[in-house]
């Protein structure tokens, strides 16, 4: 079985939900991302998201777009960060997820990408801007090579994008947020916990939340109905700040990991905790 | 090629070009605007309200001129110049705004973004937004803000606000980033105009249909003047908006010979260019694929041309599929080159064009002294030139000095 399912299913027993980090890889530099991952597992999170920096990040806010022009400076390319993946791997069973844009994935051939991603360790991708209707045409390969293809969902999905998704999915789905709107659907005044839980029932698959999240405070309200969140700018912003001197940035990483990952627990273990 | 099927297909694709690659905050409004679209394409209200502007406010049908003096010059095929110079605003870009504003009003949308290289597209949404009373943002790269300065000035006495985008190469491309960006957060109120016949479904359909007017009416005045139809069709390619809207409605006619010209920057071979169908590979950019400039790992390349509509890595799919067919065929000119077309132009017709626009005089400079003076050629005359004084301004003031 695949290594997200795996962490899912494991951190479900301990009635924790899994910390998702995001980041930049080749920010500052490949060499430093390596360090940055085994450093993110060790202080407690759970997979991680391996962003591959694109020269066009028309999703992504200003943090990220800022650490694709680091990355892209420091010379990294997708072969490179296979290699990183790879280099993980001999120490870390830790859950990888390669996140990124299509063109670089298309342009470096897609059935060929399925299999070296594989082969270095990786478990998933999710495709930015690659919406279930054009994914036929990589899905195909990343079932064959056995990566999980995650997709994102935001506040603003139909009914019918949310059972178009469970079609496509395997890992988890990605929740994510849209700037400057609340988590309010236009067809009906749903909630975000009434969103996940829809998402959840229709696509049998765990709901990861990612909202900009960067407090234990704002952890422990996903706990309350998600099954994974999702933290990226805010690492992004840790590294950006402490990019240039390692050991300190590792230090910072490891407090505020450390932060996240105690307010993972789900509400049941919060209060056995408290009536101990 | 099969010129019955009907393209795109259901999904938007044009063979193995286009498509829909957005992330999915856009899907949503994606989908809605494509629903808006399909009940408006065949409304003959819409079609009313559309025509009575066009007409009445854009001042169509644009006239297609014979430049005679060209033609002599030249001493080949007889040049017919389709005047959309002569549209409100100066250039083909309001026949699409006009367009989509209409729309984005029906869809109860109160704000409308676009992004823009060269201004024109830009100076076109902000005017449709004063005539329908909405509010306008226009993002543009630092780099264009800096040499179109005449069309900031026109957007913002307009009433738009122009958001500098200061990310990446200051171009286009990256404006196209920044409004996509803003799309994504202000989906709900917000209705963003394309101006080109790029992005994701149903934009390149879209922009196309609206653009068509330009072909549909050059069609019957050629047959009108002439009582045949032209042997060949020159426009200039950026994204290719004026160049579909000239093409399409001939591309069933297959004595018609269509060229687009690209921008040759300093030369394809020796640096830094943006002829994308020329020199490019298939790739994703802006929500559809298509032939795209980029380097060995898939990023996007930077790109140089005089003419800031046509500076970008990217092209509509539809000329991809074109291209790949075989019915059209893809040429570029370089910037010396369009200079030339720009100088000989405005001397001999006494018509000043925009640089994007000489790119396509260029071509015919050189096509049409080997074609007999019993064929005919229609050039896009798309944009008029004033928003380039300054541009030309320092080239010349930098050859005098050399």
């Amino acid at each position: 079985m695949n290594r997200i399912t795996n962490k899912f299913n494991e951190l479900n027993e301990k009635n924790r939900i899994a910390l998702v980090t995001y980041i930049t890889a080749g920010d500052p530099s490949l060499e430093v991302s390596e360090d940055i991952v085994l450093q993110l597992e060790e202080s407690g999170a759970d997979i991680i998201e391996l962003g591959v920096p694109f020269s066009d990040p028309m999703a992504d806010g200003p943090a990220i777009q800022l650490a694709s022009e680091r990355a892209l400076e420091s010379g990294t390319t997708l072969r490179g960060v296979l290699n990183t993946v790879k280099n993980i791997r001999k120490t870390s069973q830790v859950p990888i997820i390669l996140f990124g844009y299509y063109n670089p994935f298309f342009h470096y051939g897609l059935e060929k990408l399925a299999k070296d991603a594989a082969e270095a360790g990786a478990d998933g991708i999710l495709v930015v801007d690659l919406p279930p209707e054009e994914a036929p045409e990589f899905k195909v390969h990343t079932d064959k090579a056995g990566l999980n293809l995650v997709f994102l969902l935001a506040p603003t999905s139909t009914t019918e994008r949310v059972e178009l998704i469970a079609d496509n999915a395997s890992g988890f789905v990605y929740l994510v947020s849209v700037t400057g709107v609340t988590g309010v659907r236009p067809d009906m005044n749903y909630s975000l916990d009434d969103l996940a839980n829809q998402i959840k029932r229709t696509t049998g698959l765990p709901v990861g939340v990612g909202f900009g999240v960067s407090s234990p405070e704002q952890v422990e309200e996903i706990a309350e109905y998600g099954d994974a969140v999702i933290v990226g700018s805010a690492i992004v912003r840790i590294i950006e700040q402490h990019g240039s001197n390692k050991d300190i940035l590792l230090k910072e990483l490891s407090g505020f990991i450390g932060g996240l990952s105690g307010a993972c627990n789900k509400p049941e273990l919060r209060q056995k905790e408290k009536a101990k | 090629m099969d010129t019955k099927t009907l393209l795109p297909d259901q999904m938007g694709h044009y063979g193995v070009f286009g498509g829909r690659y957005v992330s999915e905050t856009l899907m949503p409004a994606i989908l809605q605007l494509e629903e808006a679209y399909k009940e408006i394409k065949d409304d003959p209200k819409f079609h009313e309200e559309l025509n009575y502007y066009l007409k009445e406010y854009v001042g169509r049908p644009t006239p297609l001129y014979f430049a005679q003096r060209m033609t002599e010059k030249l001493g080949g095929a007889k040049i017919y110049l389709k005047r959309e110079d002569l549209a409100h605003t100066g250039a083909h870009k309001i026949n699409n705004t006009i367009g989509q504003a209409i729309l984005a009003a029906r869809m109860g949308k109160k704000r409308i973004i676009a992004e823009t290289g060269a201004g024109q597209h830009g100076v076109a949404t902000a005017t449709v937004a004063a005539l329908l009373n909405m509010e306008c943002e226009i993002f543009m790269g630092s780099e264009d803000t800096k040499r179109q300065s005449l069309n900031v000035l026109r957007m913002k006495l307009l009433g738009a606000r122009v958001r500098e985008v200061t990310q990446g190469t200051q171009t286009l491309k990256d404006a196209m980033n920044e409004a996509m960006r803003d799309w994504i957060t202000n989906v709900r109120d917000t209705f963003y105009i394309i101006g080109s016949v790029a992005g994701p479904h149903p934009y390149p359909m879209m922009v196309r249909d609206f653009q068509s007017v330009i072909g549909k009416e050059a069609r019957e005045q050629i047959l009108e003047k002439e009582n045949s139809l032209p042997d060949l069709l020159i426009a200039c390619v950026g994204g290719g908006s004026n160049a579909m809207g000239l093409f399409y409605p001939f591309l069933k006619d297959e004595g018609v010979k269509i060229t687009g010209v690209e921008a040759a920057g300093v030369g394809v071979d020796k640096g830094l260019h943006a002829a994308t169908i020329s020199a490019g590979s298939v790739g994703v950019l802006h929500g559809s694929k298509t032939y795209l400039l980029q380097d060995d790992d898939g990023q996007i390349k930077g790109t140089h041309s005089i003419a800031a509509g046509l500076d970008y890595p990217g092209v509509g799919p539809e000329h991809s599929f074109l291209n790949d067919s075989g019915r059209v065929n893809y040429t570029n000119v370089t910037d010396g080159e369009a200079l030339e077309g720009f100088k000989f132009i405005s001397e001999v017709e006494g018509i000043i064009p925009a640089l994007e626009t000489s790119h396509a005089v260029a071509y015919a400079m050189k096509i049409a002294p080997t074609m007999s003076k019993d064929s005919t050629m229609i050039i896009c005359l798309s944009g008029r030139g004033d928003k380039d004084i300054n541009t030309i301004a320092e080239l010349m003031e930098s050859e005098a000095s050399q």
